[in-house]
């Protein structure tokens, strides 16, 4: 998309050029998330990676139940709604009936680590070519903040009032270290969503992801650490600080399987 | 069309029936008394090139085929009744984002994990909704090995032309037992329509096709449900039915599957005792053939219906009576099978 640029009286200015636009496959759709929230980040990632890799014609996305339960209005592509959690089957119902498209879910916490584990655990297992983008805010944000399998120890959600109890709830569930002894697995990453350095970081990890399927590698999974200001009950800017001060010490960022470079072409 | 007649189990025919009808994607997870079903499906399929997984649950095989059905495919799952159960909140989602699949259950005796014998207990889970919401399947009942060949062809085809899912609701005997079928030799493919409403990525299209299911506001979400209820009405011009020596009699019995098939002995019997019964066995449990039924049971003394299970059909049958002919019911439950013998002393007691 260009948007002339214009001078006062309407001409077109030489002088200006745009350098900064809205991806081909994001909507113009304005985003309902809230003030610092990271869904809307990711998707303008996720919609950029697909106009660089020439994937408007051919994606498939699959969208949550969670706060990004709308994602298929934000994106230019073919979407399918799932129920909750199971985005990860139905993005293999997807792939096998058309194996040269680009499949991708995007899912949340709850969504991937609580009810719908099981679906991801096994389209891991089976090397499904698919690529996941999982929002993990600790937290079930659409449903007015409960405690999620990713929920801190210690943080006070709506059902863990006084602070998540490892005795009677136990420990955040790492998803890329429990998916990371899966053969079927091309590639695994884990990223907080808090600066432009770390946001060019997610970039590089979505790029393998997206190999890990393109090259028929197995499945590709890159896991962001987002805010939920409205649900921690944080300012926006505080809640960046806690992911870097607090949430990487139980989520440890980086690269946590990577079979892409290997084959790399 | 080249066929041949040939003694076939009746899973293995729905099976060979599913490969002659189409299906491009199975996606199942063993359970009896259906497993030839996905067996035979392992090898016949991938040797086409099409698409057989065997899926981790019941909860993602209904959540596969909803992405394969959405991605235009004709995409099917195979299971019994615990396994159905699982599915529920899936074949939901398929039924109001109307997208064409086909769903069989094997019925095997419940509740709970109940037993591996035959049973009818889900008829009220199949042609009641059995998900949340307002919605139905269109539900066809094989009464042998022949339709239980030929009903995936015809379930794919009424689920295409109506973007619903539709369900054949078998049981363990049907699957078991073996029969002379016709079976077809060639894999000519029918005529699929076209799915402009696929998402099956963009290709050139104008705009991007979106498979949903929610409808936030409530205006929105009550007009979807009319256009919903508005199809099923359309529907009810699809109603199928058997009707067998009912002219003459004085007794009507109602009964589908192997019920039927046992009625009809059973009506046989009871004819050589001096009593004339006759049979009416719906084909299309939804639609279900109610003004068949009403004008089938004109002028009869009674009405009786068997089924294996407490009672589930018989509601439907006395709501298109009501009240104009006693109905009676003979049923049995988990996974005990009426003889027709039995069946003809509830006939004797029912005109006496
Ligand atoms: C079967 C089912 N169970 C529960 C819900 C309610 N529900 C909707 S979203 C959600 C949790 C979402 O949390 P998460 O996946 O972390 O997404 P977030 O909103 O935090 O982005 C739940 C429990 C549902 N829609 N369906
Ligand atoms: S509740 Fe949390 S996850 Fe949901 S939109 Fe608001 S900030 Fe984002
Ligand atoms: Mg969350």
């Amino acid at each position: 998309m260009n948007i002339a640029i214009e001078k006062q009286d309407g001409s077109p200015d030489a002088d200006l050029k745009c350098v900064f636009e809205r991806p081909q496959a994001l909507s113009d759709k304005p985003f309902h998330y809230c003030p610092g929230c990271s869904h809307g980040t990711y998707h303008r990632l996720i919609a950029e990676m697909i106009d660089e890799f020439g994937l408007l014609d051919k994606t498939v996305g699959i969208c949550p139940v969670g706060c990004a339960v709308f994602a298929y209005e934000y994106f230019e592509t073919d979407m399918i709604e799932a129920s909750h959690g199971r985005a990860p089957a139905v993005a293999t119902g997807v792939k096998r009936s058309l194996p040269d498209r680009f499949v991708f879910t995007y899912q949340g916490d709850g969504d991937l680590a609580a009810i719908g584990m099981g679906e991801i655990i096994h389209a891991a297992a089976r090397g499904e070519r698919i690529t996941v983008f999982f929002v993990n805010n600790g937290i079930f944000g659409m449903t007015g903040g409960q405690m999620a399998p990713t929920t801190l120890i210690g943080q006070k959600t709506t059902t863990s009032v006084d602070g998540r109890d490892p005795r009677t709830t136990g420990q955040p569930i790492r998803v890329c270290e429990l998916l990371s002894s899966i053969e079927g697995v091309a590639y695994l990453a884990r990223v907080p969503l808090t600066s432009p350095k770390n946001i060019n970081t997610c970039r590089k990890y979505m790029r393998k992801a997206i190999r890990a399927q393109l090259e028929d590698v197995g499945l590709g999974l890159v896991e962001v650490l987002s805010p939920c200001p409205v649900q921690w009950g944080m300012k926006p800017g505080d809640a960046l600080h806690h992911i870097d001060e607090s949430v990487v010490k139980a989520f440890p960022p980086g690269e946590i399987v990577d079979r892409v470079s290997a084959t790399a072409k | 069309m080249p066929a041949t007649k040939q003694l076939t189990k009746g899973n293995e025919a729905l099976a060979m029936g599913a490969v002659a009808g189409g299906c491009d994607c199975f996606f199942g997870y063993p359970i009896t008394p259906q497993n030839e079903v996905p067996e035979v499906l392992s090898y016949e399929m991938p040797k086409r090139g099409r698409v057989f997984v065997q899926a981790e649950s019941e909860v993602a095989s209904i959540n596969m085929v909803y992405g394969a059905a959405a991605a235009g495919k004709r995409a099917m799952t195979s299971s019994s009744s615990p396994g159905i159960s699982l599915m529920m909140e899936g074949v939901s989602y398929i039924a109001c984002a109307e997208l064409p699949c086909l769903i069989v259950n094997v019925m095997r005796g419940g509740p709970g994990l109940g037993s591996i014998t035959p049973s009818q207990g889900d008829y009220f889970q199949a042609c009641k909704g059995g998900g949340h919401g307002d919605y139905h399947c269109i539900v066809l009942a094989p009464w042998n090995v022949q339709e239980m060949y030929e009903f995936p062809a015809l379930g794919f085809e009424l689920a295409d032309r109506y973007r619903c899912p539709a369900m054949i609701l078998a049981d363990g005997v049907l699957g078991a037992m073996m029969e002379p079928a016709t079976i077809r030799d060639d894999d000519a493919p029918p005529d699929v329509p076209e799915k402009p409403w696929a998402t099956s990525g963009r290709n050139g299209r104008n705009h991007k096709n979106i498979v949903n299911s929610l409808v936030i506001e409530p205006y929105g979400l009550r007009d979807h449900n009319l256009k919903l209820q508005a199809k099923y009405a359309k529907m009810q011009c699809e109603t199928r039915w058997d009707t067998r020596h009912t002219d003459d009699a004085e007794i009507l019995l109602v009964a589908y599957g192997i019920a039927a098939r046992l009625a009809l002995s059973a009506c046989k019997l009871a004819r050589k005792q001096g009593v004339n019964a006759g049979l009416l066995r719906p084909i299309t449990l939804y639609p279900f053939p109610s003004d068949a039924i009403v004008e089938c049971a004109a002028g009869k003394k009674r009405v009786l219906v068997v089924e294996l299970s407490s009672g589930q059909m018989v509601e439907d049958v006395r709501l298109a009576i009501n009240g104009k002919v006693p109905v009676d019911f003979y049923g049995e439950m988990g996974g005990v099978i009426p003889s027709p013998a039995d069946i003809c002393r509830k006939i004797m007691e029912a005109v006496q």
